[in-house]
């Protein structure tokens, strides 16, 4: 009985405190009663609430209610000044960039040419290790700044002219470099951000200090949610709705259980199971708009078994597009047979030409001249969602080229990525892109060109690379889009990669709200939108 | 009894030491490229590369390199820090904020599965072959069948979505109300559980000669049962919950990310996802103690219910 008693007492207390450690916290104010003007917009939890340092689209889509770029893009995707007064350059190497007046942080802060050049080079400090590092290395004296001690601080292109105006000169002429400085990563910072020149404060990203028509509301509440409110002495264009709570979720599928219930207003993305229902699920609150993803197929060019153009062009034919579109996409993505995406100036239709056509006969036709190989992998990574078409594809590979075809899953696109760059046999292997800003430039380089940062096939076409850089250093817009364009007809006849589907914004929304616009990279548009009344 | 819980502590300490070895080695074994997986599709520039794995130690390699970030992690461990995940923030702040939810949802779940479970397993016991007790083996058949993954988005759907009873989603800082229906939908497999256990031992123990003596001594029915026969047993129920607790705070991945809480499962899940080694060993390691913790109250419970089980 003592016994008994004793461990009774010992008991006790253990589960009280196992209890009690339950009840202690969570209690601390009502979220669940929201406040009417508050619009809530689905995001994942950002990695990075800095500007240079934020590359994926929950955190952007943030920081675009909070800064306000020095240029946007209107509905033919050509840059205009928002937060600039005016980006001139007579050579496109030396740009003058001059701020509007009348630009404040939301501490109070005029903002001035100094925050912007601070900005930058802490973006470019390669020891800060910044993900959007590379966006600078258009800018001269980059190169200083990297490396484990790099031997200097501050870009030598950037000066100072007066508190309105600063120049940026380019290691090499340039012509897009206005359009890239729509980016996140040329926002301006805060003296307050720093806590000595050149550090950032580690609180600075908890709540970060813009000059965008929203300001923070309280700390970013990590895997909970971010609270911004209208910023009343944002000078450009006034935002309608007060409040936004940019609301975390893990999973897509539970946002869109939320916006059916009128518990969340905007969803940026329907998720890929809920897209055959979504349209009926939601009525006119079902949106489509562009955007700029590229989903395309890569071959490792090095492999003899693809190094032939003529089999890639062969496998492109008898792939049909629509049908995968239409039955595994439901129409959220439409066919592509360029090698740039639509939305951006100097997109042309079909580039690709007759590879880019359905026709099995002659794909089969041309693909036993060419000696393709007798069997076809294709690898993807299985986190992606991108099974069912593939095994669709590879299904079409089979019965119109008469080949053994297999999808291949690894794990993550990491993995994919690791064996590519070791060169293991990996067959075809899927990718994808999205702009960084709306040139063509940001689709030829990047993909195409011989050194380019997603390059994994080791494509390399000395002739293409030249046009590219031509056309980057061209005098006018036009002159740059014609040698693209031209460099874009020597990716027709090599056919490094088999183009497959352009993306677009899939969204929905509650009937709380309206006028809801996505922008080409994924983000709601703060200022037009609206509460329905 | 005394000697026996700090027995029971010392040896805690070293299967925590163990299995935080364990643990360590294999997320990190199963490691591709953690920082590929951290920027995603995006290619990653030498800068970022270089600075990302002199922060994480990452370019020691092989057997040593694992032991001298094992031994690294173990000494901020000691000193009270989990370290910092690979997105850079410090994992016991992301304990702090996931823990509370979790645990409120996993009592809730244990709390619907004591209440609903136990109270249908001693009645079904006691009526055996009643129609209760068969509606209830065909009602614990289907829910035992039915995955969380399944059962989760249904009830979401239903009971959110649909017909509005419950908010569809949770969120961070839930009421009670929202967090109901997650709690019924992780307690609905313990219930099951629980509930069969509780009959089979009921309707065994209503057999035993203690219960014939009870009844032949004229005690009235419902005293032989709620004393004699409900105290007895528990002892498979209370061994069965107590592991219970464990799984529903660690198992809780999927009605986590279904009712968008931002508990330990979801975190515990990105962390995988994303390759977050430091993130996965910390969560694992507080998961352990809460086993280890679980299990040592079961094992005193049993000396409540059961006066001849004696701790030296």
């Amino acid at each position: 009985m003592r016994v008994r008693r004793l461990a009774a007492w010992t008991a006790l207390p253990l589960a009280v405190t196992l209890g009690l450690a339950a009840c202690g916290s969570g209690g601390d104010g009502g979220s669940g009663g929201s406040d009417s003007s508050v619009v809530s917009i689905q995001i994942a939890e950002p990695k990075h609430l800095v500007p240079t340092n934020t590359t994926e689209t929950s955190g952007s889509q943030v920081l675009a209610g909070l800064f306000s770029p020095l240029v946007d893009y209107d509905a033919q995707n050509k840059p205009y000044e928002v937060a600039a007064q005016s980006i001139t350059s007579s050579d496109n190497k030396v740009w003058t960039i001059k701020l509007k007046d009348g630009f404040t942080f939301h501490n109070g802060e005029k903002v001035t040419s100094e925050d912007y050049i601070n900005a930058w080079n802490y973006g470019a400090y390669a020891p800060n290790g910044q993900d959007s590092n590379f966006f600078f290395e258009k800018i001269a004296g980059y190169a200083d700044l990297q490396g484990k001690a790099p031997k200097a601080k501050e870009m030598s292109g950037l000066k100072k002219v007066d508190d309105l105006t600063f120049t940026a000169t380019l290691s090499e002429p340039y012509i897009d470099f206005k359009t890239t400085l729509g980016y996140n990563a040329f926002y301006p910072m805060p003296d307050a951000a720093f806590s000595a020149p050149g550090v950032l404060k580690d609180s600075y990203e908890q709540a970060p200090i813009g000059q965008g028509p929203f300001k923070m509301k309280g700390a970013w509440q990590h895997d909970s949610k971010i609270d911004v409110e209208r910023y009343d002495a944002y000078p450009g264009e006034k935002p309608k709705v007060k409040n936004i709570e940019f609301r975390i979720y893990q999973q897509l599928t539970a946002a869109y259980a939320d916006v059916l219930a009128d518990n969340l207003d905007v969803l940026p993305t329907i998720p890929t199971e809920s897209l055959s229902t979504a349209p009926s699920d939601l009525g006119d609150r079902y949106r489509t708009s562009p955007m700029s993803s590229f989903q395309f197929l890569a071959f490792p060019t090095f492999d003899k078994d693809y190094s032939s153009p003529d089999v890639r062009k062969a496998i492109s034919m008898a792939i049909d597009r629509d049908e995968i579109t239409k039955s595994v996409f439901k129409g959220s993505q439409t066919s592509a047979r360029s090698f740039v995406s639509p939305v951006l100036p100097g997109y042309r239709e079909n580039t690709a030409g007759k590879a880019g056509e359905f026709n099995p006969t002659e794909a089969k036709k041309l693909y036993q001249a060419a000696g393709g190989p007798s069997k076809i992998v294709i690898s993807y990574n299985g986190d992606g969602g991108h099974k069912d078409w593939v095994d669709a594809t590879v299904n079409q590979l089979k019965a119109n080229l008469g080949v053994d075809a297999v999808g291949s899953a690894e794990p993550k696109f990491a993995d994919l990525l690791t064996k590519v760059e070791k060169k293991t046999p990996v067959g075809a292997f899927r990718m994808g892109w999205v702009m960084d800003y709306p040139t063509m430039e940001d689709y030829l380089g990047p993909l195409y060109s011989t050194n380019g940062s997603s390059n994994y096939y080791g494509y390399s076409n000395p002739e293409f690379d030249k046009l590219v850089k031509e056309g980057s250093a061209a005098k006018t817009q036009d002159e740059a889009i014609a040698k693209y364009q031209q460099a874009e007809d020597i990716l027709a006849k090599d056919m490094p990669v088999i183009p497959l589907r352009f993306g677009e914004n899939v969204f929905g929304h509650s009937s709380k709200v309206k006028n809801v616009e996505m922008d080409l990279f994924q983000r709601v548009n703060l200022v037009k939108i609206e509460a329905a009344s | 009894m005394f000697r026996y819980i700090l027995r029971r502590l010392l040896q805690m300490v070293l299967a925590f030491f163990g299995t935080t070895l364990i643990v360590y080695a294999l997320t990190f074994a199963g490691q591709g490229d953690p920082i590929q997986a951290l920027a995603g599709e995006r290619p990653v520039t030498p800068a970022q590369r270089a600075y990302l794995t002199e922060k994480y130690n990452l370019d020691q390699t092989g057997v040593g390199g694992f032991f001298y970030r094992y031994f690294d992690y173990v000494k901020d461990l000691l000193q009270g820090n989990l370290g910092e995940s690979l997105t850079g923030r410090s994992i016991g702040d992301i304990l702090q904020q996931a823990w509370p939810v979790t645990v409120r949802l996993a009592l809730i779940a244990l709390a619907v599965a004591i209440i609903f479970g136990v109270t249908a397993g001693v009645l079904a016991g006691i009526r055996r072959a009643s129609i209760f007790d068969n509606s209830t083996l065909v009602l614990t058949l289907l829910v035992l069948g039915i995955p969380t993954i399944v059962l989760a988005p249904l009830a979401q759907y239903f009971l959110g979505v649909k017909w509005q009873l419950f908010p569809p989603t949770a969120g961070s800082d839930p009421t009670f109300y929202a967090l109901l229906l997650p709690g019924i939908v992780l307690g609905s497999l313990s219930l099951a559980t629980a509930l069969r256990l509780t009959r089979a031992s009921v309707a065994e123990n209503l057999r035993a000669d203690y219960v014939r003596t009870a009844r032949s001594k004229g005690l009235v029915k419902r005293r032989i049962v709620i004393v004699h026969v409900l105290r007895n047993s528990l002892i498979p129920v209370v061994t069965f919950l107590g592991v219970e607790l464990g799984n529903l705070m660690s198992g809780a991945i999927i009605t986590e990310g279904v009712f968008n809480i931002p508990g330990v499962g979801f975190n515990l899940f990105r962390g995988i996802r994303t390759e977050d080694g430091p993130l996965v060993v910390g969560i694992v390691s507080v998961l352990v103690v809460v086993y280890l913790v679980s299990n040592l109250v079961v094992d005193v419970l049993y000396a409540v219910l059961d006066p001849r089980i004696r701790y030296e």
